[in-house]
């Protein structure tokens, strides 16, 4: 099993979540996060002062999958958060230890 | 079928009910059968309380209107503590929201009891165009108000055709006029003031400072014994700039937020955390100063009435007009906080002036306030002098506006001069005041929270609450 983490523009949600879904990737979770990699901030100005912003804000998506379905779905996550522009994001992968369904215990691949 | 039934018999019991009293009433009013007895009245009670009108009986149905208008105005500006609550609110930082809005509850709550107390007797001492030894112009201390209804004070009689209500009306009227003169100062210091020091300045700033100055105008007081008496209609200077000069004193007694100012003279901005609110509070604030400005002309003579609203109403549009125009030509950008304050300078620019000036003058009054305004909120900040609402610009600034723009435009016997003398008067006062009591304050109890409590928001700090639970 491994948790694909993939940090987004906040308006591809939809999308991602859509694409995942064609895969067979039913759960996830989301977070507001905020961040920058080598995309600048921007400026804004308040009463006449300016300031710059640099921590922008982006989604966290977070997906456990099996090994067999991690390179789709790394390759789904980044097809449909992708614009071309500067700020897209990344996609990590991480391994995990152990799963488990809270309701009846299963562990393991059957709990994802 | 049940509930047919059942709506059946409903409307068989309104109707009985409906039927029931005209037949009632019909009996009432039925001739007597004997011709010894007078014809009853169906007016009776209405005609006794005429009766009690004395000699005002022919005026009565004007004077209840009036005091009626009274009323709604004085509703109406207790509104704009409901206006200042939600900008102030909306401008600050998410961490200091419940400090602002519970300084702003206690303004209200203090303001209107302590001018129960000794405010508005101290506010009207008495009529000197009436009895010119009454008291000495500057000042003298009055007692806790009793039954305004008695002597005469629920007549016209009270205050003929300049002051149309009762003393009752006269006292809810003015009461809430001397919070708003408060609750100016509230929003200045935000973010960094000691909550508990900041109750003692605004009892006294309120109680006893507020009274005094206006009694040297509304109260007919010196500024009313000059050759060219000062004019201010609703309050650009008695209200207004008497607030925001008492709200300069204080910031500059206080200090910036922390960080605020660097030391090689930049400016960082701590922007507004909530905009709608902001935007709710200005429109509050607007639709408030109708009660404000319109029920300052005491009475509900329809002339004057519709004039002050007209002029009022011109004067806000075209000051979000001017603070639009200065803020996207000279900063660069549109920006929203401008034109809000820019309605609000607008507002305190035709504050003095509203009834004897012209749908113009209105326009022009109103323009220039947005535009000053604008220069004035950046100028203090350049001067670090930090105003988290802009209420010395808006309400000092503009406030000072408003009271000349009397003798440049005004219909009637005004003087520059004498405009001058009154700023001057008031402003100073309200400052020279509140730089002393403030300055006490600081030197015993302090008037700052402490970094910390600074850093990590008064609500935490100082109330134990979060505004915004869990978020």
């Amino acid at each position: 099993m491994k948790l694909v983490k993939a940090i987004i523009k906040p308006f591809k949600l939809e999308e991602v979540k859509e694409a995942l879904s064609e895969i067979g990737v039913e759960g996830m979770t989301v977070s507001e996060v905020k961040g920058f990699g080598r995309q600048k901030g921007h400026t804004e100005i308040y009463r006449g002062s300016e300031y710059t912003v640099d921590f922008l804000p982006k989604v966290k998506v977070e997906i456990i999958v099996n090994d067999d379905l991690v390179s789709k779905t790394v390759e789904v996550v980044s097809g449909a958060a992708k614009t071309g522009k500067i700020g897209d994001g990344k996609v990590f992968v991480l391994p995990v230890e152990e799963a488990v369904r809270i309701r009846t215990g299963e562990s393991g691949p059957e709990a994802l | 079928m049940k509930f047919t039934l059942l709506k059946l018999l409903l409307a068989l019991a309104c109707g009985m009910f409906t039927l029931t009293p005209a037949v009632t009433a019909q009996d009432e009013s039925a001739p007597p059968a004997t011709a010894e007895e007078a014809p009853e009245d169906p007016i009776a009670d209405y005609n006794a309380l005429l009766k009690d009108q004395g000699e005002y009986a022919g005026a009565y149905d004007f004077f209840t209107i009036s005091m009626l208008w009274t009323c709604i105005a004085a509703a109406m500006v207790f509104i704009m503590h409901l206006g200042f609550a939600t900008l102030e609110s909306g401008l600050c930082q998410k961490k200091n929201v419940i400090n602002v809005l519970f300084k702003n509850v206690f303004i209200i709550s203090i303001g209107i009891v302590s001018y129960a107390f000794i405010g508005f007797t101290t506010h009207y001492p008495g009529d000197l165009n009436v009895d010119p030894d009454a008291w000495n112009g500057w000042l003298k201390f009055g007692g806790m108000i009793g039954d305004l209804n008695a002597d005469g004070g629920n007549n016209w009689g009270y205050g003929g055709l300049a002051l149309c209500m009762t003393g009752f009306g006269d006292f809810i009227f003015q009461a809430m006029f001397a919070a708003t003169g408060a609750t100016i100062v509230s929003g200045a210091v935000a973010e960094r003031v000691k909550l508990s020091s900041f109750m003692i300045f605004a009892t006294l700033f309120v109680a006893i400072a507020y009274p005094i100055a206006g009694s040297w105008h509304w109260g007919t007081g010196v500024l009313n014994q000059m050759e060219v008496p000062f004019k201010d209609f609703a309050g650009s200077t008695v209200v207004h700039a008497f607030g925001g000069f008492g709200a300069l004193a204080c910031v500059m007694v206080l200090g910036p937020r922390k960080g605020k100012y660097g030391k090689d003279g930049s400016i960082k901005p701590i922007p507004a955390h909530n905009f709608p609110l902001a935007a709710i509070g200005v429109f509050l604030l607007m639709f408030g100063w109708y009660g404000f400005n319109g029920g300052s002309v005491l009475s509900a003579e329809p002339g004057a009435l519709g004039l002050v609203f007209t002029t009022t109403t011109l004067a806000a549009c075209t000051g979000a007009l001017g603070a639009i125009a200065a803020a996207w030509l000279w900063l660069k950008k549109p920006d929203l906080s401008m034109a809000l304050n820019g309605i609000l300078a607008g507002l305190v620019g035709i504050t003095a002036n509203a009834d004897v000036v012209s749908v113009a003058d209105a326009l022009i009054i109103g323009l220039v306030s947005g535009v000053i305004v604008v220069f004035s909120i950046v100028a203090l900040d350049r001067a670090k002098i930090d105003d988290p609402v802009g209420a010395i610009s808006v309400h000092g600034i503009c406030g000072i506006w408003g009271t000349i723009a009397v003798a440049i435009f005004g219909e009637g016997d005004f003087s520059m001069a004498s405009q001058i003398k009154g700023v001057l008067l008031v402003g100073g006062f309200a400052f020279v005041f509140s730089y002393i009591v403030f300055s006490a304050l600081k030197a015993t109890l302090g008037v700052r929270a402490s970094e910390e409590e600074e850093s990590r928001g008064l609500d935490i700090t100082e109330h134990g609450q979060e505004a915004y639970y869990g978020e």
